[in-house]
């Protein structure tokens, strides 16, 4: 018997007061409408958001962990570019 | 030990409501025996959804009936203290699981027919049963549209996949003409408006079930005999012993809470 696996697919989802969608997990499923349908079996039973994307693992470009250095290190000693040198004025309020 | 089974006067009303929780009982238990034993996790937790489903609709729709009775039963006395012949749920819910395909078109058999239910449900004069409809038929609504994908891809499947589909389906169909049956003490209930007429609805279930099963590329199967019983207690040799394991802890230790 041939045993072939079921393609993975990454599940992103909405929570109810979220605006994005925030990856949760992953699924197997065979098709687009059997992932959506695992991932909302999965990911959703306790109420956990109104919208669910499913995208094929396979189709995502990641960088690759050894270029760890180059990629991020040289951000590591800007710490100009966080905006942590403005003082807020207080009619401002909240941000 | 008082373990006796209870009595009562089946009304009309009583008899619906037990019919619809009963349907949902004896499913929502046997898809819940599939619990870590599905054919991959995904599909576990999704059996399992279903389950909870419907022993929800079933748990509503006892307390309906022990408030319906008004004779101090509670939901559990309808659950767990009713005997084989007292049961009224149709003979389609209480056929085993088989293998997955007879799993799938069980629910896609009953789902249908349920989903119509409900919709037509909340337009009941009875304000229970419409608000009990109203969300039963959300969920299903899902629960056919899972069993109907999972038996598109099954059937236009593999070689072995659409051969153990289309038994299941042709073992299973001689079970579906009971759920468009009526009698004299449901007809009560539908003239004062507070159940569809089911009897007239089974060309809309066809309907609806057809464009799956052609998508599936599966035939529906010339039964000219059609099981039935159930809606009046006479249940096939499988509903004893559902009972039996659902019951026991009931009967051996009446009223015990977890």
């Amino acid at each position: 018997m041939s045993k072939k696996h079921l393609p993975l697919w990454e599940v992103f989802i909405r929570s109810r007061s979220g605006l994005a969608h925030k990856h949760c997990g992953s699924v197997h499923a065979a098709d687009a409408e059997m992932a959506l349908q695992a991932a909302r079996d999965v990911y959703t039973r306790r109420g956990e958001g109104n919208s669910i994307w499913v995208v094929q693992s396979s189709a995502i470009v990641a960088s690759d962990p050894s270029d760890k250095d180059e990629l991020f290190e040289p951000a590591m000693s800007k710490i100009y570019r966080h905006p942590t040198f403005y003082e807020v004025p207080d009619e401002v309020g909240h941000m | 030990m008082a373990t006796t089974s209870i009595s009562f006067t089946e009304t009309p009303l009583l008899n619906l409501v037990l019919r619809r929780a009963d349907d949902a009982l004896i499913l929502g238990h046997r898809l819940s025996k599939w619990c870590g034993h599905a054919p991959m996790v995904e599909e576990d937790i999704a059996l399992a959804n279903i389950a909870l489903d419907l022993i929800g609709q079933a748990r509503s729709l006892y307390d309906y009936a022990a408030r319906i009775d008004d004779s101090g039963f509670t939901e559990d006395h309808f659950a767990y203290r009713r005997d084989e012949h007292q049961y009224r749920n149709c003979l389609l819910v209480e056929q085993p699981n088989g293998d997955f395909a007879a799993t799938v078109v069980r629910q896609v058999l009953f789902s249908a027919f349920m989903d119509l239910y409900w919709r037509e449900t909340m337009k009941s004069r009875d304000e229970t049963l419409a608000a009990i409809a109203a969300k039963a038929e959300k969920e299903t609504a899902y629960h056919l549209r899972h069993s109907g994908e999972w038996l598109i891809r099954l059937g236009d499947g593999t070689d072995e996949s659409h051969a153990r589909a289309q038994e299941a389906l042709d073992e299973l169909w001689a079970y579906t003409g009971e759920l468009f049956e009526t009698d004299e003490t449901e007809r009560a209930v539908i003239e004062s408006g507070v159940t569809p007429d089911v009897g007239s609805r089974q060309e809309s279930w066809q309907k609806r079930i057809e464009p799956i099963l052609r998508e599936a590329t599966l035939k529906i199967p010339s039964a000219p005999f059609m099981h039935t019983g159930g809606r009046s207690g006479r249940h096939s040799e499988h509903l004893g012993y559902i009972l039996a394991d659902l019951q026991y802890l009931q009967r051996a230790h009446p009223e015990a809470v977890w």
